[in-house]
């Protein structure tokens, strides 16, 4: 069978744009610009966006393309191909493991975004709601009272039944993604986990992994291309309902004129940020913000995240591309696509939301943590419920998470999927059924040994930060230093009906390099080398460093199976060589 | 905030109306490929 390929341009940019937008463009972008300067963020977003983002976007699809017209999709033969050299091929294995490890839990958010948006539809959070009301008592009014203070009590009692609903809502997910505390009383350690676990969460954990591995199964064209090209619109007709829904939302508490929508549009976007010092809200001015180098540290990382880059998925959707087509476009258009989602359509949902109904506070708090769960599983059930038809629209807004979550998720299977098929020689059926092995033990490994969500937290700190930060540096500096920057624009500017900027050779080789260092050495100065918290962890606590020797174990592997795989295309060069000498 | 949305929402439809507007590429046929046709089982 010949080398898959997509059927069309707009296929191939639906399915990276897919793979891009995700929870961090409708949770942590809007929570991580809030916190860094309001307006003023997208100054250095926008800067971000043009000297990193779209640069190493440009060398992971470059570095694709000209890896599949040698007939290699996975990163470890992409590497090889281009370098000739068989132990280059080592450093696609971070290629390979980082996708993978990121699936193991990001099955688990989008399973639960799926659950959410099941019970919101179906009635389940009314019943989660209806039993925390029943449990408020009301406030006891002596008989002797009047009127009034009975009136008052009254009002106090709904007011603490809305309260209730409105928590219990909040709380939720600590039950329904299996995470108690271990002391609970209705049950004790990872027995009440598992029992917890296998009643809610299971099922839709079970219902993603099936679906995300019939579609890889599928392949390429029939399979994501097919998907994307009806999940993306639909995407986007769910994220301007909803878009729609909050934009007239109006003054929702007459006697709370300051929580009016406009006002939380202004809070998200005037060039002023703000601060929490001591539990108070601090306003800081757009010089301030602009000055402040973790403005400019917090945009590169959002763009960085954001677009996919450093995973190395691009790079092997990019090998599935015709040899004529327009990479350079395609390039700019899922880029642009994923910058729509995030900026037009994130921006404009969730902070103006949560400002009218939760406040500012909550807001900042979630975005300097740049935390997407804590905004959309803790803060936003809170919104809906108190939203008009807001379980109707908590339902849409946790599809649409679903619907983003799984196009990401489908691009994260494909690139350990090419390399089991043509490192391995394993045929589809034996790459899904051993790659749907390797991430249902992760997926449970999260989900069982969670105790809080200590390991999801550090799975997803030593991959999704630590790992893609390595790969994006080592991959622009492999392109620009060692591919060359010739054979590497040459294969980026084949077909491309875009003029590429003529400062390009000099910002791929001098100024995204630094960047990326500068970012990097930050933030191992900040995060590793001052003892932060997650380093801290590490030495303390033994589920994380369960979780840690986890990631570890994975990558051995993984490396293994990279040494069968360049030994073995070793064995066919040299076969195939020997054949074309008897030939002639 | 309205360059912003503006700004993204205008480079987007360009690019998707420039993608649509030009031609597909031929695909071409190269020279066997450096590996196993391993999904010939299939």
């Amino acid at each position: 069978m010949a080398k898959e390929k997509w059927a069309s341009k707009l296929g191939v940019i639906l399915a990276v744009t897919g793979s891009a937008v995700g929870l961090g463009n409708f949770l942590r972008f809007p929570g991580v610009a809030c916190a860094n300067g309001g307006g003023a963020f997208m100054i250095p977003y926008i800067i971000a966006f043009i000297i990193l983002g779209l640069p190493i976007a440009w060398v992971e699809w470059a570095m694709g393309r000209y890896g599949g017209k040698r007939g290699y999709c996975s990163a470890p033969g992409i590497f090889r191909a281009i370098t000739g050299k068989n132990r280059t091929a080592q450093i696609g294995t971070l290629a390979l493991i980082i996708p993978v490890v990121i699936y193991m839990y990001y099955v688990s958010i989008e399973a639960w975004c799926l659950g959410y948006a099941v019970k919101y539809w179906t009635g389940g959070m009314k019943q989660v709601v209806a039993e925390a009301q029943q449990q408020v008592t009301p406030v006891p009014v002596p008989e002797s009272a009047t009127t009034q203070e009975k009136e008052q009590a009254h009002d106090l009692f709904l007011t603490k039944q809305k309260d209730a609903g409105v928590k219990a809502t909040q709380n939720y997910l600590l039950s329904f993604a299996g995470v108690v505390p271990e002391s609970d009383e209705a049950g004790s350690g990872n027995l009440r986990i598992l029992r917890e676990f296998s009643q809610s969460t299971m099922p839709y954990l079970l219902f993603c992994f099936v679906i995300n591995f019939y579609l890889i199964y599928r392949g390429i064209n029939k399979g994501i291309e097919w998907f994307c090209r009806w999940a993306m619109p639909a995407l986007l007709g769910c994220a301007l309902l909803i878009l729609i829904r909050v934009l007239t939302l109006g003054t929702p508490d007459p006697l709370n004129p300051d929580a009016s929508i406009l006002n939380g549009l202004g809070f998200m976007w005037n060039p002023v940020g703000h601060n929490l010092v001591d539990g108070k809200l601090v306003e800081v001015g757009f010089i301030e913000a602009l000055s402040n180098p973790q403005t400019w540290l917090a945009a590169a990382g959002q763009i960085f995240f954001s677009l996919s880059v450093g995973f190395g998925i691009i790079m092997t959707y990019a090998s599935y591309t015709k040899d004529d087509d327009d990479i350079a476009l395609s390039s700019v258009s899922a880029a642009s696509g994923n910058g729509f989602f995030e900026v037009a359509l994130g921006g404009m949902i969730i902070i103006p939301a949560a400002f009218v109904f939760l406040g500012p506070e909550m807001i900042i708090s979630a975005g300097e943590k740049a935390s997407s769960l804590s905004l959309g599983f803790f803060a936003l059930p809170g919104v809906f419920e108190n939203m008009p038809a807001g379980h109707f629209f908590g339902g849409l807004f946790f599809f649409l998470l679903f619907m983003a979550a799984i196009t990401s998720s489908l691009s994260m299977l494909q690139p350990a999927i090419a390399f089991l098929e043509e490192g391995l020689g394993l045929g589809r059926h034996a790459a899904v059924t051993l790659l749907g092995l390797i991430t249902a033990i992760g997926a449970l490994f999260v989900s069982l040994i969670s105790n809080g969500l200590t390991v999801l937290d550090h799975m997803d700190f030593w991959t999704a930060n630590f790992c893609i930060f390595l790969l994006a540096t080592t991959e622009v500096i492999f392109f620009a230093w060692i591919m060359g920057l010739d054979r590497g624009l040459e294969e980026l500017a084949h077909g491309a009906e875009i003029k590429l900027p003529k400062a390009l050779p000099f910002v791929l080789k001098y100024v995204t390099p630094s960047f990326l260092l500068i970012i990097f050495g930050s933030w191992l100065y900040k995060e590793v080398l001052s003892n932060g918290p997650y380093v801290k962890a590490l030495r303390e606590d033994p589920t994380v460093q369960i979780t840690v020797g986890f990631l570890i174990s994975i990558f051995i592997f993984f490396s293994i199976l990279v040494r069968i795989a360049v030994k073995r295309w070793d064995q066919t060069e040299r076969t195939r060589t020997e054949n074309k000498e008897l030939a002639s | 905030m309205l360059i912003s949305v503006i700004g993204m929402t205008s480079l987007f439809f360009w690019c998707i109306r420039k993608v649509l507007t030009t031609p597909e590429a031929s695909e071409h046929v190269h020279s066997p490929a450096d590996i196993d046709p391993h999904d010939q089982e299939d």
